[in-house]
């Protein structure tokens, strides 16, 4: 089926490649595209229509129309008149039930005429409502155009990938190479991206430029940025100046039939004789609106093909083009009454400049009445355009809106991709869709896969027609990127989960720890079993790493008086050596986050934050530092040091092992903060009590992490130390009545209505939440957040809701069973009138109401009697 | 967005190393009205056309800074490091946004 070997060929007839096509192998050479090595296998059905399952063939060859779209290896809606042929590549088709041939989805064009106009089933399958599930499973499955294997696994792996030029040129035709050659001869670096696989750029051989293609200019952003398409990386370009020269797209014809296999736009015809070396058909008509899509015929002629007609729309414009066929396929095209028998149809009304780029980046778009083309003007800076797409060199004649003349029969599309008539849009009119913008929402036209690039001029031409006004009046509709299909994989870039482990995370592991998401931190949930970890803790000995803890040094002359200013409470007595709580506020009074503060000099505080609050913080104390201009520096040491926190009635024998401090209770007091060494490691040392037992939290340099928790493990063997979780952690602070930033709070709650008034100092001249505080005490509390205890043994859920006369009344934060205590205790924000202690409330629990009392000091030692002993 | 912005310490940057934190805001001074408050808090000027804002170059060198910028154009004017209260002062001269508003 092909033709003699000739010089502007693209394949490499030494090469054979195979593919499949609906399970068929099917020949193709090395430089072929599926659909010319279908093409060649004699296929010329390619696809069935979006809405009527017409049978389509290829038309344009150069990636833009809809009409060869196949599924290839599992990726739906793939241009396979563009897509080159891969060895073992599985095409199939798509859309269609049954074949190509055979689709009986087409009943649909031939009875559906009176049921498929726009709108149609917004309008009619309304009512009876009850049967619209029955539609809706039906129009689901019909809809669409190819289908997702939604169980597919990720196919090939995409990348994104950050580039500079000085000039990216779009476009390799003779106007965009001339541009690249000129901007490289001056010395620049110089980027040209083409979407052809072949193009006279596309070699690239010998030129002071990149050439990258087949990939395509997805869109022009601002500041230069041009996202380019190359299949398996997106590259993120920013440029100095980006020089468009997309060229322009052909425009088909509207007329009767104008959608049938056999129907073709010259570029189209002439990729399958130059590129191909295949024959478009057998006897054609050319029918065309300026010389260079007239000298098609010579191609044809070359091909062996019959030209019986050429029609000139210069010379003597028809009134009347009626294109008629069997089968799908075009028999034969009637102008103005002369039938002429063919096989091909040549048709064009020129070219329209693909000036889509270029409206993005900011460019206006006027309509040239005499061209009839719409054309850029007024860039915007940084953005050139070169060539056609500038309207140079095209001067065809204005074609008609369309070619129905008085025919009744066939259907006349303005759009392929979705089926739109010239009827739907008259409808539209009618209908009182008056505005471009409004009919094309209406009928989807310019909304396909093509994206308006057939269809857009078209569509404008046709709707002045019928409101009697000229196309400038009726303008265009908005240009949006991207200028193709992009795969929504390839703009996702690689998957990447950012993930942080402490410098002891294999040591949970070994210890088979149930590790669990913290934010960005994998920390151990457990170590098996919370309640027995829980245990030793309150009995012996715990170790929890708490190296997630944000660490921040605060240092320099003004460090107290920043946090005075940062915290409710006071900084600036706080002496050296000790340490105390701080809850952070916005100036809205609402909680941020909570820590611990210890002075470590005159001029040096050391603050620890949430493990998932560490970023917000960092970035809160170096806004307020600069908008407040005071002499502190801010250090992150959230990851150069680690900590593990030791706690339980053993702990201060087992720190008396491990350091030379004296740690008795006079030497070592509850909130002090002391360096020492601990098992040889330089520490800071934190008598605090998170669990509610005494504990010293040891911060100390990353790399010792692995050791110091194993010296520790070992020196408190003989008090059966377990290493405790993130879980067992829960259930002891909850004890205690400790809030979890987050978990008891929201972005609403303000620290006096959470239960610490003792923390806002409003005597202070100023602190950031101050006023709004102030303000909270003034209009009374709203809610409050108290502790409960269950009546029974029911866990409620975290976020139940709390019922008071049959209506909510409330919300729980928090709730676990207590081993020590025997009982199920939680946190919950309540009207104030119930924060009293054994207020009854009831929770909604799986729809029943379980009765709890209100509890509002700690449930476990309630006079922190164990911290400070 | 796709804007470069002009880093004080780095230079230009694809904005989205940025963290953007609004317009520059006067705290009010002393004891502020309930509807000074509710202003300094929840409104903004919102102006089309320069105004001077808050950056932070979140994936970068972890600096504040302040930017003038367009909000038509997103072209940025100027970007400058705002180091001690003298500048913090120059914002101060800008009136509280929307001071007629009631309070809601």
């Amino acid at each position: 089926m092909r033709l003699p070997p000739r010089a502007s060929e693209h394949i490499d007839r030494s090469r054979e490649l195979t593919f499949s096509y609906d399970g068929r192998p099917v020949a193709a050479f090395a430089g072929d595209t599926i659909g010319s090595a279908l093409f060649a296998d004699g296929r010329r059905v390619f696809s069935r229509s979006f809405k009527y399952h017409r049978p389509r063939g290829l038309l344009c060859c150069s990636g833009h129309c809809p009409n060869c779209m196949m599924t290839v290896d599992g990726i739906p809606n793939v241009r396979v008149c563009a897509e080159p042929v891969r060895e073992g590549a599985q095409v199939v088709a798509q859309n269609v039930r049954g074949s190509l041939e055979r689709d009986l989805l087409s009943a649909t064009d031939k009875c559906g005429g009176p049921f498929t106009p726009v709108g149609f089933y917004y309008r009619t399958m309304i009512r009876p409502r009850w049967l619209w599930p029955f539609y809706e499973k039906f129009l689901r499955s019909v809809a669409g155009l190819g289908r997702v294997d939604e169980h597919a696994r990720r196919s090939k792996r995409t990348d994104v990938e950050h580039r500079h030029a000085d000039v990216l040129v779009i476009g390799g035709g003779r106007a965009g190479v001339e541009a690249a050659r000129e901007a490289a001869a001056r010395g620049e670096h110089v980027v040209l991206v083409d979407e052809n696989l072949h193009s006279p750029a596309s070699s690239g051989f010998g030129e002071d430029f990149e050439v990258l293609a087949p990939a395509r200019a997805v869109g022009v952003y601002e500041g230069g940025l041009v996202p380019v398409d190359a299949g398996e990386v997106l590259y993120r370009f920013r440029t100095e100046r980006v020089v468009v020269a997309t060229g322009g797209t052909e425009q088909p014809l509207v007329f009767p039939g104008n959608d049938l296999v056999g129907v073709m736009l010259p570029g189209g015809v002439r990729r399958l004789v130059r590129w191909w070396s295949l024959r478009p058909g057998e006897r054609a008509v050319v029918i065309a609106a300026d010389d260079r899509d007239l000298g098609i015929v010579n191609e044809l002629r070359e091909a062996g093909t019959k030209v019986i007609e050429t029609i000139d729309l210069r010379d003597r414009p028809p009134r009347q083009i009626a294109a008629s066929g069997r089968g799908g396929r075009l028999r034969s095209v009637d102008v103005d009454g002369r039938v002429l028998a063919c096989d091909l149809l040549v048709m064009s009304g020129g070219r329209q400049p693909a000036y889509s780029l270029l409206a993005q980046a900011g460019g206006r778009v006027e309509y040239d009445a005499g061209r009839g083309i719409f054309l850029p003007s007024e860039l915007p800076a940084g953005v050139e355009a070169v060539g056609a797409v500038r309207g140079d060199g095209l001067s065809a004649a204005v074609p008609a809106a369309s070619y129905n003349g008085a025919a009744k029969t066939g259907k006349c599309f303005v759009c392929l991709c979705e089926d739109v008539t010239d009827k739907d849009m008259k409808r539209a009119i009618a209908e009182g869709f008056d505005s471009i913008e409004l009919a094309k929402r209406y009928t989807t036209v310019t909304m396909g896969p093509c994206q308006g690039k057939l269809c857009h001029l078209p569509s404008i031409r046709l709707y002045a027609r019928e409101n009697e006004t000229d196309e400038a009046t009726i303008g265009t509709t908005t240009a949006r990127p991207p200028w193709g299909p992009v795969a929504l994989g390839l703009l996702a870039g690689r998957t990447h989960e950012p993930c942080q482990r402490t410098a002891i995370h294999h040591r949970h592991e070994e210890l088979g720890a149930k590790m669990m998401w913290t934010g960005t931190w994998k920390r151990p949930h457990s170590y098996g079993d919370p309640a027995r970890e829980a245990k030793a803790v309150h009995e012996s000995l715990g170790l929890i790493d708490v190296s997630t803890l944000g660490k921040l040094l605060v240092k320099g002359p003004d460090a107290a008086a920043f946090l005075e200013r940062l915290y409710p409470n006071r900084f600036a007595d706080l002496k050296r050596g000790r340490v105390r709580y701080g809850v952070l506020e916005t100036d809205a009074g609402r909680i941020m986050d909570d820590g611990t503060i210890a002075r470590l000099d005159e001029d040096e505080l050391y603050v620890t934050t949430t493990s998932t609050g560490a970023g917000a913080v960092i970035e809160w104390f170096e806004w307020w530092n600069a908008v407040w201009g005071m002499d502190v520096e801010i250090v992150n040491l959230t990851g150069a040091l680690g900590a593990v926190n030791v706690a339980g009635p053993k702990a201060r024998e087992l720190m008396a092992r491990l350091t030379d401090l004296d740690v008795s209770n006079d030497a070592f007091k509850y909130l002090d903060a002391k360096e020492a060494l601990v098992a040889g490691v330089e520490s800071l040392i934190l008598r605090i009590g998170f669990v509610g037992e005494l504990g010293y939290e040891i911060h100390y340099a990353s790399p010792h992490g692995e050791y110091l928790w194993d010296t520790i493990l070992e020196r408190g063997a003989d008090f059966d130390i377990e290493p405790f979780g993130l879980e067992p952690q829960r259930i002891l602070r909850l004890e205690k009545m400790h809030i979890l930033v987050g978990q008891d709070t929201d972005s609403e709650s303000n620290p006096l209505e959470a239960n610490m008034p003792w923390i806002v100092k409003l005597d202070k001249d100023d602190f950031v939440g101050k006023w709004a505080l102030e303000h909270v005490l003034q209009r009374g509390f709203r809610e409050q957040l108290v502790g409960f205890e269950m009546a029974n043994g029911t866990i409620p859920p975290e976020g139940g809701q709390i019922v008071r006369d049959g209506r909510p009344g409330g919300r729980v934060t928090s709730a676990r069973r207590s081993p020590e205590l025997g009982r199920v205790i939680g946190m919950a924000w309540v009207p104030p009138e119930l924060a009293a202690e054994d207020a009854e409330i009831d929770i909604k629990v799986n729809g029943r109401l379980e009765r709890a009392h209100v509890r509002l000091k700690p449930f476990f030692d309630p006079d922190g009697e164990r911290l400070r002993s | 967005m796709s804007f470069l912005l002009p880093c004080p310490n780095c230079g230009p940057r694809d904005v989205n190393e940025f963290a953007y934190q609004g317009e520059v805001t006067v705290r009010p001074k002393g004891s502020p009205s309930f509807r000074e408050l509710t202003s300094y808090l929840y409104f903004r000027k919102n102006v089309a056309g320069v105004q001077r804002e808050w950056w932070y170059h979140r994936h970068g060198c972890e600096l504040w800074f302040q930017a003038e910028r367009d909000t038509r154009t997103n072209e940025v004017l100027k970007t400058e490091l705002v180091s001690g209260p003298s500048v913090a002062g120059q914002a101060g001269s800008q009136e509280p946004a929307i001071p007629d508003t009631p309070a809601v």
